[in-house]
């Protein structure tokens, strides 16, 4: 009864203090002098997380693969994957073509292969400038507030209200499609929630002593903010990072597969499903495909995602 | 000791499984518990103090574990009971009051309900008689005006009332033993001393038994009958509270009290045991205070002291003091 | 206490927190009410009260961490409070802070190296090799090894921490240091070690200190003059040898009774303890703010705020002060 409803929480509390634990911050052992040098560096990080979740271990090796794969095209897909060849179109999949070919006889692994590059691309770039920017302005209105944090976070607000996949078409229509459009696209719609997490973090950190000790020294505002608040934000930035790209990618492909986004012949994923829509029941591959390496690539980011939060964020988890 | 033994906690070993290796957290530690007396445990962060407590209340979890001994209840042995039988023991028999009550309390719920609730739990009443005999606990452990009170939430008490509730729900069934971690380390010097007076006047009342664990060598002074001072997971001194403080024998002991600023003297400098508690995973092979003890030789460095008896009930974990008779049944 | 020097002096300082309610009926924290005090030059003065009385808002409002109500807080002379932050800054390198948590008030992610370089760095020391040396010099001063160098925060015990933090506070060579709780998260046997250090730096830089703590005992150690605070407010102040031999603010005499003392022989089974809680902040008492627990309280203390009353050397705000 008494305090037996949270005494899990209590236990590990108490386990924190006495043993210093595996708890949210390592902290070894009360007095662990012959324990000084057993720093957590990124390579113990690294092993517990292969330790912990098998899962998102796995989903890194399958990440890097795909990178691999993407980087080195021209050596890993068999053929070239704008070669037409009337004469091989859609064939099922076969030891020549394991992926089968399509309406106009190119090779359907090859596109693949190909399409992560830009499938790849667009998960990274656009979350990059997105997240840079969420970045500065979260920090921006958790450490000033008042009226910059208002605007910033009403503007966070309407950017989040608003469909994020309709704000994208928009741009599209206004600007056109290709690939340097749906950067600019992408990045301008998905700051908002980086901005808001960066501010939770931001709000809680500058209470901190430590920053209050840099202000007592008379260290300046941003020094304060890149030097002290942004290192600490890393950890959940990185978790983001890892989540904000599958959703780069879903939305390249939806808005590919409207018709806003890659232009034919470019081989991006989203294009294909739409190119393969017609072909559904006759020859499925050609739309199955595409989609089972979208999902591939966004589940092992989830995953890994998932995996880092654990291991790198244990207060985002409890959250 | 000649009194009845409530409590009886034999040589218990609790590990912890980590990562980075097996932890000994309470190794080997033996207690035991008169009725309607107050035991103090003291030591410093680290020692173990609060690991016995779990592992005695059965809320150790993983990757923790009572490896080894025995915890007898009145009688019963409770060291390896199932979960649902530890929960007719635990409330009903032994309780536990914490360091911060406000982790312990359910915001949500007025504390008069929780306590109504923990009565419900354990005793066959009417609802209208539990909620009669929460006012009356509230009375009794001080708490001013009970019948408004009982409908506060927690966040609207003072901390010194929020502990009071919780001791007051600790003691709903009369426990015959109750164990309170840090009860009085989050609160003000002030109040402390009132709630240091409520145990003291609930344990002499109700013939409760205490289990007080505390850093503070102060409210061990003042509250305690008989105190176990531990020491990286073992019982370094075990003895009477005036034999304690007045004929204190082992070294980290005496260390420890000359290392407390006094009130009633003006010292330059403190004495300070130098170093610091050694790592658990690696301890000296010897004496685990041998690191620090100004006085280790080289026997020290090398074996394990036994618990010495060094007086009428008083013991000692040290070889200045070896003797035949050993507490801890070596 | 005539010939020395005053190094620091706070004349009616206000610090006020609004907590919201509504336009009409606004709610503040009285976190510091109308403070008058005086810090000498090398003196450690004592800051004593419970949770809630204001003495950490105090210390940080003296040294600008927090911008005060109202009031003035003058140091060597100088007026800081209405100082624009630019002439401020080369003042506030005089002024330093230890912390309590020495897990809060170390970044986890900068070195010993980087933390105890950044108040030079800010004061615009750039040379590498003397960085080093200055940084190794002030790590032996408050017995940190050198080799530690490179390390982060959590490779440190709470003691080792407290030590790296005032080895930052000191690298400036300021005049006064605020220490709020330096001790009170750490383990008695490390208590007496940083005690002890922050003794010797006071000697060796004539340091003054303004020591905030709660624990009476650390405090009869460490101070010269102690100054007891109550709900924002000060009871008394005085030399400690005085204060503690004969309290003239009925609660500096029930905190002195409240303390439990390592001697099972001075049990306080049949002393005088305070009743009740400390109330509100927020909604202070009229008058006395300590009337409400005072049971030697009578008409007056509701109504009227106790002046300060000079009694020898010691000040207290009483109505009616103890008597031996």
């Amino acid at each position: 009864m008494t305090g037996m409803k949270t005494d899990l929480n209590m236990h590990s509390q108490v386990l924190e203090a006495e043993l210093g634990g595996n708890g949210p911050e390592p902290e070894g052992f009360p007095g662990h002098e012959g324990e000084l040098g057993e720093a957590d560096t990124w390579m113990d990080k690294a092993k517990t997380l292969v330790r912990q979740n098998k899962l998102a271990a796995f989903s890194a090796v399958v990440i890097v693969l795909i990178i691999l794969a993407a980087v080195f095209a021209p050596l890993a897909a068999p053929y070239d994957h704008l070669e037409q060849s009337l004469a091989d179109r859609l064939q099922t999949p076969s030891m020549a073509h394991w992926l089968g070919t399509d309406e106009l006889g190119r090779d359907v692994l090859s596109r693949i292969i190909y399409g992560a590059r830009i499938s790849l691309t667009i998960g990274l770039v656009p979350t990059l400038i997105s997240m840079a920017i969420g970045t500065v302005l979260g920090m921006a209105a958790g450490f000033y507030g008042g009226k910059a944090d208002f605007i910033i976070m009403r503007l966070a607000d309407v950017m989040l209200a608003f469909p994020s996949l309709l704000l994208a078409m928009v741009v599209m229509y206004t600007m056109g499609g290709g690939l340097i459009n749906i950067f600019i696209a992408l990045s301008l719609i998905n700051w908002a929630s980086t901005a808001r997490v960066v501010r939770a973090q931001t709000l809680s950190l500058k209470e901190k002593e430590y920053v209050e000790a840099a202000r007592s020294i008379g260290v300046k505002k941003w020094t304060i903010m890149f030097r002290h608040i942004l290192p600490n934000c890393l950890p959940s930035l990185i978790v983001l990072f890892t989540l904000n790209i599958p959703s780069a990618i879903l939305s390249e492909a939806s808005l590919s597969f409207l018709g806003v986004g890659a232009q034919p012949p470019s081989a991006s994923w989203g294009l294909m499903v739409v190119r393969g829509k017609k072909y559904l029941f006759s020859e499925p591959w050609l739309c199955i495909a595409p989609s089972v390496a979208i999902m591939i690539v966004v589940l092992a980011f989830n995953f890994l995602g998932d995996g880092l939060r654990d291991v790198l964020d244990p207060y985002l988890k409890e959250q | 000791m000649s009194e009845s033994i409530v409590l009886d906690i034999r040589n218990l070993k609790s590990h912890f499984f980590t990562a980075k290796g097996e932890v000994p957290a309470v190794d080997g530690v033996s207690i035991q518990v008169p009725a309607g007396k107050i035991i103090g445990i003291v030591g410093e962060s680290g020692c173990g103090k609060s690991m016995t407590a779990m592992s005695v209340m059965g809320l150790l979890r993983y990757p923790g574990k009572v490896v080894d001994g025995t915890i007898t209840l009145d009688g019963r042995d409770i060291t390896h009971l199932s979960p649902k039988e530890l929960s007719t023991v635990r409330g009903n028999e032994l309780s536990m009051i914490f360091q911060e009550p406000m982790t312990s309390l359910n915001p949500v719920i007025t504390v008069g309900r929780q306590v109504r609730e923990a009565i419900l739990l354990h005793q066959k009443v009417s609802r209208d008689e539990a909620k009669k005999r929460v006012i009356e606990i509230f009375r009794e452990v001080g708490i001013p005006e009970p019948e408004k009170r009982y409908n506060s939430y927690p966040h609207q008490l003072s901390g010194g009332l929020r502990q009071r509730v919780m001791i007051g729900m600790a003691m709903v069934c009369k426990p015959k033993v109750m164990i309170a971690d840090e009860p009085t380390t989050a609160l003000d010097v002030t109040i402390e001393a009132q709630i240091l007076r409520l145990m003291k006047k609930l344990c002499r009342e109700q013939g409760t038994s205490i289990i007080l664990i505390t850093h503070n060598m102060g409210v061990v002074a003042e509250t305690c009958d008989y105190v176990y001072v531990m020491y990286a997971g073992k019982v370094m001194e075990q003895a009477e509270t005036f034999a304690l403080f007045e004929n204190t024998s082992h070294p980290y002991t005496q260390g420890l009290l000359k290392s407390i600023p006094k009130l009633n003297e003006k010292a330059e400098r403190l004495y300070t045991i130098e170093g610091v508690v050694p790592n658990l995973l690696h301890l000296p092979e010897g004496c685990n205070f041998c690191t620090r003890c100004t006085e280790a030789d080289a026997r020290c460095r090398k074996e394990k002291p036994a618990l010495y008896q060094a007086g009428d009930g008083h013991g000692v974990r040290c070889f200045k003091y070896e003797s035949e008779v050993q507490l801890d049944g070596k | 206490m005539e010939n020395k020097k005053v190094l620091l002096e706070a004349k009616h300082l206000v610090k006020e927190f609004p907590i919201g309610g509504t336009k009409k009926n606004p709610l503040t924290v009285h976190a510091v009410s109308d403070v008058n005090l005086e810090i000498y030059e090398g003196e450690t003065l004592a800051l004593v009260g419970e949770s809630g009385c204001g003495k950490s808002t105090l210390g940080r409002t003296l040294i600008r961490l927090l911008e005060p109500t109202s009031g003035e807080v003058f140091f060597e002379g100088e007026e800081i409070t209405s100082m624009t932050a630019r002439e401020f800054a080369q003042r506030r390198r005089q002024m330093q802070i230890i912390f309590q948590d020495p897990y809060a008030s170390l970044n986890p992610r900068m070195s010993v190296k980087e933390i105890i370089a950044e108040p030079l760095t800010t004061y615009g020391m750039k040379d590498k090799g003397e960085l080093e040396n200055r940084i190794k010099d002030l790590m032996k001063k408050v017995g940190i090894p050198e080799e530690f160098y490179n390390r982060y925060p959590h490779q440190f015990s709470g003691g080792q921490r407290q030590r790296i933090g005032i080895a930052r506070a000191i690298a400036l060579n300021p005049r006064l240091i605020i220490c709020d709780e330096p001790v009170s998260a750490l383990d008695v046997s490390i208590q007496s070690q940083v005690l002890n250090l922050l003794k010797d730096l006071q000697q060796e830089y004539s340091l003054t200190y303004l020591f905030i703590s709660h624990d009476l005992s650390v405090v009869k150690f460490i101070a010269d003059r102690v100054c007891v605070m109550f709900l924002g407010s000060i009871c008394e102040i005085g030399s400690t040898e005085a204060l503690y031999e004969q309290p003239l603010h009925p609660y500096t005499r029930f905190l002195l009774n409240a303390i439990p003392k390592a001697d099972p022989r001075l049990r306080t089974e049949e002393k005088e303890l305070l009743s009740g809680e400390i109330p509100s902040p927020v909604n202070p008492p009229s008058g006395c703010r300590f009337h409400t627990r005072c049971p030697y309280a009578r008409e007056i203390c509701s109504r009227e705020a106790p002046g300060c009353k000079q009694v020898g050397q010691r000040q207290v705000f009483c109505h009616f002060p103890l008597e031996k």
